[in-house]
């Protein structure tokens, strides 16, 4: 068994922990590589790398969107694990997430699915239709290899949150709220008792995603949990920025300009 | 054999389970201890078997087709007159069922998906006489098809809401309402139209449509002191499927479920999940779909907007897997002349969906002989489907 880099990433880092995550080849390859690059740069700790879906459930308008744009140019789970060397021979050094739904896992076969995701350089896995009682196999085998199998809990959680603290690995995704994934004006106040009851029974580090879209989103978090992680407010911004995304020659401004609003939704 | 599934773990053989956000499993384990509580009441039992009486018309007859058998030359044919019931087709024992329990459980709002409109009518009309509050999702697509039933489910006091993401058609109605749930899981209960979704939802919808089954069990006992060597049911989620086989899993019969074959299983142009599908997850459940080899979940075609669903109940997947049921494709064509057939001989316009149960059952009959009995479950009537029948016959005939 090796050890596991997302758990160390996030143990090491300084707080809080900042982890994007991006549509693969949202609007198509290059972008997706550049973009994990740029993130890197502005202060990423960790990248979750999402793979599109015809029928994502938990997700909001946003990444709906977002995964159909990447569909339609043709983007799957193999390719888009196989982005994964590319980003590291061009420098990523931060740990990568593959999220997934679990369909196409299945239909690439879960061991096939682990060894391409270690292969290539990837660090854990998040499949957010996959459920404590339905995950134990993948989990393990996925720790066997070194890779960790990020847990998520919700507000909904309740007497769940002990049984799946107990066993997660790298670090913990609180839900800020229920709903789908996507941008909120603001929090329940209930989720700062959420997240201190998570922390309570948890031995990795904490982070909180859903609807974090701004500044005082994340410095409301910074004291309660270990880190946020951001979505649809950085795929928002792939949208905006779409066409000149696809286009090599425009692209490092669209790049730049994505940084410039991760650096004002995180920098201190 | 054993057919008393599913499992502790919500598992139909290797089928079924709980594919879900976590935000849900609270709500699914809460729904599943409120369901073993309900089911093991009388009193529960009981108003569900009274509101289907006095409210619903059940029992629904169970009709002999004397000139159709005749002219078939086989099998004596019967039919399990699904058709009858309040709202036309078999939805609303299982609306009754689930909103019975959800306001049980004390919950006040209701969500459900619905392709063609008729679950989505049988959940609006039991809210309406429930004094409960009434979302449906239906894809935007579905929505312009199916005009008059969204004015009905309205008029019911239900609220429509398109689904406008993905093809707009029941698998996206589906995901939408999932979702609208996942954000208001906390007051809503969320009542499925097909033994589809997340356990314990395949297994409820079951028990509150083996009613079909038991009913005919009683029916044919009464009438010819036997069991019926055969019985076809058509299959999109499988709803009406699954209560008709139900209580007849463990007896010497021979069970056949039609699955819409479209413009052919040679073409893509089908809703053949079982013949032609490959294990997946869908809506949270572990069965067979259609889909490409990356695991994108592909939309199905059916004329029937009621069959043209990518997935099937994961009861059924296993009973095609164990070999206990067998699953055949029937076309759009071939429906319509069994449509065309029955309406004729025995004055009975069933729904193009309960049609490819009828092809399926004409060519058993044929092969029978006339001391043997089929039943047909006729799941609806086909009053809905009257202008898509209108527009289909004058596309064939100008072919």
């Amino acid at each position: 068994m090796s050890k596991n880099r997302v758990l160390e990433a996030a143990s090491s880092a300084t707080y809080p922990l900042f982890i994007p995550f991006i549509m693969a080849g949202d609007p198509n390859e290059e972008a997706t590589i550049e973009l994990a690059l740029s993130l890197e740069d502005a202060g990423a700790h960790i990248l979750e790398l999402g793979i599109p879906y015809s029928d994502p459930l938990a997700d909001g308008p946003v990444l709906q969107e977002s995964a159909k744009r990447a569909l339609l140019g043709g983007m799957n789970l193999k390719k888009a694990i196989d982005l994964v060397p590319v980003m590291r021979q061009r420098g990523l050094t931060i740990p990568v997430i593959i999220f997934t739904y679990y369909n196409p896992v299945l239909q690439m076969e879960e061991e096939t699915f682990l060894h391409a995701t270690k292969e290539a350089g990837a660090d854990g896995i998040l499949i957010p239709d996959l459920p404590y009682e339905e995950s134990r196999n993948i989990s393990a085998a996925a720790k066997e290899r070194g890779l960790a199998n990020i847990s998520l809990v919700a507000p909904t959680s309740a007497t769940r949150v002990e049984t799946i603290a107990k066993e997660a690995e790298g670090f913990l995704y609180c839900v800020s709220s229920v709903g789908v994934t996507g941008t909120r004006d603001t929090f329940s106040p209930e989720v700062y008792s959420f997240v201190n009851q998570v922390k309570q029974h948890s031995h990795v580090p904490v982070a909180v995603g859903f609807g974090i879209s701004r500044r005082e989103h994340v410095e409301s978090l910074k004291d309660v949990s270990d880190g946020v992680i951001v979505g649809s407010a950085i795929m928002k911004q792939v949208q905006a920025h779409v066409d000149d995304l696809a286009n090599s020659s425009t692209r490092q401004n669209a790049l730049d300009q994505i940084k410039g609003f991760v650096s004002s939704l995180i920098s201190s | 054999m054993s057919n008393f599934y599913p499992d502790e773990n919500g598992r139909f053989g290797s089928f079924g389970g709980k594919f879900v956000p976590e935000t849900l499993m609270y709500a699914i384990d809460e729904l599943e201890l409120s369901l073993e509580d309900a089911l093991a009441d009388d009193s529960f039992i009981n108003e569900y078997k009274h509101t289907l009486m006095e409210y619903a018309g059940r029992p629904t007859p169970l009709t002999y087709a004397s000139r159709l058998s005749e002219q078939l030359g086989g099998a004596k044919i019967y039919l399990k007159r699904e058709d009858l019931l309040h709202t036309g087709a078999h939805k609303l024992n299982n609306a009754v069922g689930q909103a019975l329990l959800a306001q049980r459980m004390g919950k006040k709002k209701i969500v459900a998906e619905t392709g063609a409109g008729q679950h989505g009518v049988a959940t609006a009309t039991v809210c309406a006489r429930l004094g409960l509050e009434c979302k449906v999702f239906m894809g935007e697509e579905d929505m312009r098809r199916q005009e008059l039933n969204v004015f009905r489910m309205e008029l019911l006091g239900a609220e429509v809401i398109p689904a406008t993401s993905g093809s707009r058609t029941l698998k996206d109605a589906t995901n939408e309402a999932i979702r609208y749930w996942v954000a208001n899981v906390e007051d809503t209960f969320y009542l499925i139209g097909s033994v589809v979704g997340p356990h314990p939802y395949p297994r409820m919808v079951r028990d509150f449509q083996r009613i079909i089954g038991d009913e005919t069990k009683e029916q044919l006992r009464e009438i010819e002191s036997s069991l019926p060597d055969v019985i076809t049911a058509c299959v999109g989620g499988g709803s009406n499927a699954i209560g008709m086989f139900y209580p007849f899993l463990e007896d010497d019969v021979k069970l056949f479920g039609a699955e819409a074959a479209g413009k052919g299983l040679s073409t893509e142009k089908h809703a053949a999940t079982i013949t032609k599908g490959t294990k997946g997850v869908i809506h949270g459940s572990l069965t067979y779909l259609i889909q490409d080899e990356h695991g994108q979940i592909i939309e199905p075609y059916s004329i029937s907007a009621g069959l043209d669903y990518p997935g099937i109940g994961p009861e059924h997947a296993h009973l095609a897997e164990s070999g206990r049921v067998s699953y055949e494709g029937v076309t759009d064509a071939e429906a319509l002349e069994a449509l065309t057939l029955l309406s004729k001989a025995e004055g009975i316009l069933p729904a193009i969906e309960s049609a490819h149960a009828l092809h399926l059952a004409f060519e058993k009959a044929k092969q029978m002989t006339s001391d043997e009995i089929l039943v047909v479950c006729l799941s609806g009537r086909g009053d809905k489907d009257v202008n898509s029948i209108k527009a289909a016959m004058e596309k064939e005939s100008h072919e």
